[in-house]
């Protein structure tokens, strides 16, 4: 096969020369003098999950450096969040984990909740537990049928994607948007739930068994998935914690931490379920992690709808949640609550809370600074995603650049939820 | 082993370093343990080592402008979120900066978790992070100019000029100066 490098007229191969002196002191001195090469992965590789770009150094096919660049997807959330009543900023915090929205909804409302200390009902908190359970299948879903798609193994992803369309469809039915619902809003949900969200659940819980066994039998004894997933990506659990990951890629390592067991939310503690864990830290385990966890996320919703009590689904707090359309026609005084929550929002102390949720991803953290009005004076979500890309540069290193797609499906990024 | 007693961290902190310990402040059960800029890396090493308080894992940094609020002992406020794994708590630590060239030390050096949260800080807020070892910008462009975090920074559009605030509007102007 011909070449098809342009050569110079002293036939020496013309090798690309950019700036690689700014890049002095983050990859090794060998890239410097050209004996190993710097490659760009992404922004536009299907395997980085969206807009990710990585900085290679490779020797051979072996990683010595791994640099990534973020920010493609940087869309200044927080800063507008800043110019948003605390009602009208939760329709921004979809849009940042966009496979999981309810998470991000339910991180962004625990800390108004706890800043401006607003109750939210009994049933409210049993119909949050069932969303976010549902967001977490829904998410795992996505990840299985990309991570399998990365690696070759084609059907899952159609097989993932038509389990998740259900899950969508119910939100669909509560919210009325299929991914950027909104669905849960200080105080409590948007709507109580539609006639037609527990039967379809119901099937969903009794169909989803047999299509996890599907999975499995695609992939947790195939050959290829093994030889491709053991033993990549070995993290240890003290690099892990040092490295601030968490969710399923820190259980993949062995550390029992799940903020649903350690600092509950919303009524965790009254479920019973297992945090599964893994042994070796390497790509297979965190895959047979979210696995399970998706048949752990079944049981919790199994037992939300035992539970579901009857009563408001939101607060009554009218300071802060505006009263139903129907009480309008009525009450003088309902009409002023309407007026005043919809034009000038509550106000909420000068103040700073951190709260922090169990995504499907890891721990999404939401800070929140009040200014004593209407508006925050800054919000901070400490997203997984974020400090996952951090690692990877870690977690990388030695392996070969096929493996680079193995690792990043297996700690499971969005960058929407990176870059905010 | 035998797990050492979870310590109170106000009280140890006063004790072993009563110099870095500026305020205490407890809002909705949360503690907030204000601290000397200075100390910070002392008080994060403490923390993070000292058998009772083990917050080996730091969960967030957040950086807040408080502009133009002169209330507070300093323009910016960073808290560091920390969380103990054994003893399942968390804190946050506090520290005020000053509004003229903000810089505190980088606590990279303690929890790896820190150097990308940092560079955030750095790009969105331009506070620096001394002895970070790769402070660069994040998630702006390289050659952007100015930090959208800060509170003067406008959103979208530009403020209204009037008498009383042209000085301060044309301070942060872009162009050059004479």
């Amino acid at each position: 096969m011909a070449t098809a490098e342009p050569k110079t007229q002293t036939g020496q191969l013309e090798t690309w020369q950019g700036d690689v002196e700014a890049l002095r002191g983050l990859v090794s001195e060998r890239a410097m003098t050209g004996e190993t090469m710097l490659l760009n992965m992404g922004p536009h590789h299907p395997s980085t999950h969206g807009v990710l770009r990585l900085l290679l150094e490779l020797d051979g096919e072996e990683i010595v450096t791994c640099l990534p660049d973020v920010g493609f997807l940087h869309t200044g959330i927080e800063k507008n969040i800043e110019a948003k009543t605390y009602e009208k900023a939760v329709t921004l915090t979809d849009r940042m984990d966009y496979l999981s929205p309810m998470s991000n909804n339910m991180a962004f409302c625990l800390a108004v909740e706890k800043l401006v200390d607003l109750d939210v009902p009994e049933r409210a908190q049993v119909i949050r537990v069932m969303c976010l359970e549902l967001a977490r299948v829904a998410s795992h879903l996505v990840w299985l049928g990309t991570h399998a798609l990365d690696m070759g193994a084609m059907s899952v992803f159609l097989y993932a994607f038509r389990e998740r369309e259900k899950i969508l469809e119910m939100f669909e039915s509560i919210s009325g948007q299929r991914m950027m619902g909104s669905y849960i809003r200080p105080g409590g949900v948007w709507r109580d739930l539609t006639p037609d969200f527990l039967p379809s659940v119901e099937r969903f819980l009794s169909e989803f068994p047999a299509i996890i066994g599907d999975y499995e039998a695609l992939l947790t004894k195939n050959p290829i998935w093994l030889d491709r997933t053991q033993g990549i990506g070995v993290i240890e659990p003290e690099e892990a914690l040092d490295l601030g990951m968490s969710g399923p890629s820190l259980r993949g390592s062995g550390v029992n931490w799940d903020i649903r067991k350690a600092m509950p939310y919303s009524g965790y503690e009254q479920y019973e379920f297992t945090v599964p864990l893994g042994e070796h830290g390497d790509v297979y385990d965190r895959f047979l992690i979210r696995i399970q966890e998706m048949r752990e996320s079944l049981k919790i919703i199994r037992q939300a709808i035992d539970r579901l009590p009857d009563g408001p689904f939101r607060s009554n707090n009218r300071k802060f949640v505006p009263p139903p359309r129907s009480e309008l026609g009525q009450s003088m005084e309902a009409v002023i609550h309407h007026f005043k929550l919809w034009t000038e929002g509550f106000s909420a102390p000068d103040e700073e809370v951190y709260v922090s949720i169990e995504s499907p991803r890891g721990e999404i953290g939401c800070y929140l600074h009040g200014t004593g009005g209407n508006k925050p004076r800054r919000v901070h979500f400490k997203t997984p995603s974020f400090m996952h890309i951090s690692a990877l540069g870690k977690i990388c290193q030695q392996y070969l650049i096929a493996d680079v797609v193995a690792i990043i499906g297996s700690v499971d990024i969005v960058l929407g939820d990176c870059d905010r | 082993m035998e797990i050492a007693k979870a310590l109170n961290p106000e009280q140890a902190l006063r004790d072993a370093h009563p110099a870095a310990l500026v305020g205490v402040k407890t809002f909705r059960d949360e503690l907030t343990l204000v601290i000397d800029p200075a100390h910070i890396v002392t008080v994060a090493e403490f923390m993070r080592n000292t058998p009772g308080l083990l917050f080996n894992y730091l969960s967030d940094i957040s950086a807040v402008d408080y502009y133009p609020e002169d209330t507070r002992p300093g323009r910016f406020g960073i808290s560091y979120h920390i969380y103990s794994m054994l003893y399942n708590r968390r804190i946050r630590l506090k520290v005020f900066l000053q509004d003229e060239e903000p810089t505190v030390d980088t606590v990279t050096g303690v929890w790896s978790a820190a150097n990308w949260l940092e560079r955030e800080i750095y790009d969105m807020m331009g506070i620096t992070f001394t002895g970070h070892p790769d402070l660069r910008r994040l998630l702006m462009p390289e050659d952007w100019d100015g930090h959208p975090h800060r509170r003067d920074y406008p959103l979208g559009y530009e403020t209204v000029q009037f008498s009383f605030n042209a000085e301060d509007i044309m301070k942060h102007k872009p162009f050059a100066k004479e």
